[in-house]
């Protein structure tokens, strides 16, 4: 067979165009929108750094509310997100965990009640938070603490607004998000690590317990990092189940009611006597909750490089 | 030498497995009794694809055993029915028989744990845990419920000498395993299945991701290992099978072809198929 027996004769390609205008027009408005974003961000956050700098004096940090809000500090506030914060991913990383590798590693991927259950979790993270607030409300204070209360024969102990339900309440709404990144995590384990750990005669829950969750423990620490970010700013969930306007003491115990930044600044900014006086403290507030998530997050992201380094053998 | 803590057979009741003249696989399944793998009349299908179709094999203790075969031919498929890997498959379904020492590894409230402990197994792609060196060794052991430190590391030490591993490794047991070049990794990966004293090790195509320095040692340390351990190696390599084999399994399409003494078999195969997949005119 020779060649030449085919047509090598072809139409001459058009010229490519030398302007790109497209191309062009289109990198200049993505350059402009992420602008944009960064110039929000910094204006939010020059507003407050510059505002509440001045406010935030040891004295604001470590005092309470005085004179109906317009002087004293936040430190009830501080103490009761950080307990709020701690409690909710006590609750939530376990339990979230547990679904998520049921539902990856146990659970039947083609059968109908798996599929059932992706649905439902998908569906949570679509619930408005302060439809959570009342779930919380109506499930945890009115059914079970209540039900405890008159199950134990005691006086309204469980059966109002407490720290224990509001962190519960939280820890239901940020379930979703715990549960997608654990099982995103779990998927990109290769195959290659369970069959090395099954093949070893480990059993399917040691291989669950010491090969899977060690390596997953990256994409978990991501889901708790965005459950602290957003809980401790929703205020939705806590605001009919635990969180208090004003009180007098520190929580010393689950079933006490609390007081939170994030409920704080919104009792400031609208339930103030005197809105004048009460402005830099709310401008403080505002920054040392964002001092304290972005904290919250350094912490976690700092762990979560820490274990990929020695995940990746650079330890 | 390779200190001895412990093996399924001593090396003293070791007895030239191969006979002179090789017979056939069936009267060499009655011939080799006891064999330490068996099967019998083997069926295996991923849902539709019928991927095993009646394979009987006796596969003698103490030996290498090399299964060759075009990529497709249902080598790996049986190598990881003895060792019931395949039950990870959704949709994997069985019938016939599969022997591991005598015992029917298919059958109903068979310890598959155990199963998988005694027979161990080496993958293509080195896949240590990345953990260190250490405890990538002691974690069959760790499963196992060993908790005695000292016994822990006196085993590991010893896998790792098995291995031929314990000079390059010994000052950096705490190192992440990652940090091993591939063929060490590989070793390593061999090290850990030893830790746990299987009776049986099945490769499956052991060296085919390493260089060809990291491959002589892998075979050597095969060779080494077979006077102690049933070993079953799958390979692409005919070479590495006449190099590393005592006798020789020729797969396809699902059927075993032939198995024969490796020597016989490459120099003077029974079947036609046999001898054009090892003269290279197909596959």
């Amino acid at each position: 067979m020779s060649i030449s027996t085919f047509d090598t004769t072809f139409k001459p390609l058009p010229k490519q165009r030398r302007f790109d205008l497209q191309g062009r027009t289109f990198t200049t408005l993505a350059g402009l929108a992420a602008l944009f974003i960064a110039l929000m961000v910094a204006v939010i956050m020059g507003n407050i750094i510059l505002n509440g700098w001045s406010s935030v004096t040891w004295e604001f940090l470590s005092g309470a509310p005085r004179e109906g809000m317009t002087r004293g500090g936040i430190f009830p506030a501080i103490y009761g997100t950080a307990l709020l914060v701690l409690l909710m991913v006590m609750a939530l990383v376990p339990f979230g965990v547990g679904a998520a590798v049921y539902l990856q590693e146990y659970a039947d991927q083609t059968a109908w009640s798996t599929r059932a259950v992706r649905f439902a979790v998908n569906n949570l993270a679509g619930v408005p938070s302060i439809v959570f607030g009342l779930f919380g409300l109506g499930f945890f204070i009115q059914f079970l603490g209540a039900g405890i209360d008159r199950a134990l024969g005691l006086d309204v102990v469980y059966g109002k607004p407490a720290l224990i339900w509001a962190a519960l309440t939280l820890a239901m709404l940020n379930l979703p998000v715990v549960i997608v990144t654990t099982e995103e995590a779990l998927k990109t384990v290769p195959r290659e690590m369970r069959e090395a750990s099954l093949a070893l005669g480990a059993t399917r829950w040691q291989t669950v317990r010491h090969v899977l969750i060690p390596q997953a423990m990256p994409g978990i620490l991501t889901g708790a990092i965005l459950a602290i970010s957003r809980g401790a700013g929703e205020v939705a969930p806590i605001l009919f189940t635990g969180a208090a306007y004003f009180l007098p003491f520190l929580p010393s115990s689950p079933t006490d009611q609390f007081m939170e930044l994030g409920y704080h600044i919104f009792v400031l900014a609208t339930q103030s006597p005197d809105i004048d006086a009460t402005r830099p403290l709310l401008y403080g507030t505002v920054l040392v909750l964002l001092a304290l998530t972005f904290l919250l997050n350094l912490t976690a992201i700092t762990l979560r490089a820490r274990m990929r380094a020695s995940l990746a053998g650079r330890s | 030498m390779v200190e001895k803590v412990s093996s399924p057979e001593s090396p003293t009741l070791q007895k030239p497995i191969v006979p002179e003249r090789a017979p056939s696989p069936e009267t060499m399944a009655a011939a080799m009794q006891p064999s330490r793998l068996a099967t019998q009349d083997f069926h295996f299908y991923y849902g539709a694809l019928h991927a095993l179709k009646g394979v009987s094999i006796a596969v003698p203790a103490n030996s290498v055993t090399a299964i060759i075969g075009p990529s497709g031919c249902g080598k790996s498929t049986l190598l990881r029915s003895f060792n019931r890997m395949n039950d990870l498959i959704p949709g994997a379904r069985v019938e016939g028989r599969v022997e591991v020492s005598g015992q029917d590894v298919y059958a109903h409230g068979t310890d598959v744990v155990e199963l998988r402990r005694r027979v161990g197994m080496v993958f293509q792609r080195p896949n240590p845990f990345p953990k260190s060196i250490y405890e990538n060794v002691a974690f069959g052991l760790n499963m196992l419920g060993l908790k005695d430190r000292s016994e822990l590391s006196s085993r590991v030490e010893d896998s790792l000498r098995r291995a031929a591993l314990w000079d390059e490794v010994k000052d950096r047991l705490d190192r992440s395993a990652l940090q091993l070049s591939g063929g060490q990794q590989q070793r390593l990966c061999i090290a850990r299945c030893l830790a746990v004293e299987p009776e049986v090790i099945l490769m499956d195509e052991p060296a085919s991701a390493l260089d060809p320095t990291a491959t002589a040692r892998v075979e050597e340390l095969v060779i080494e290992l077979k006077s102690h351990y049933t070993i079953v190696v799958v390979t692409h390599n005919m070479q590495q099978a006449a190099r590393i084999s005592n006798q020789t399994a020729f797969m396809l399409q699902g059927e075993l072809v032939e198995f024969d003494e490796t020597r016989r078999m490459f120099t003077s195969p029974r079947a036609k198929l046999t001898e054009d997949y090892i003269t290279g005119r197909f596959g």
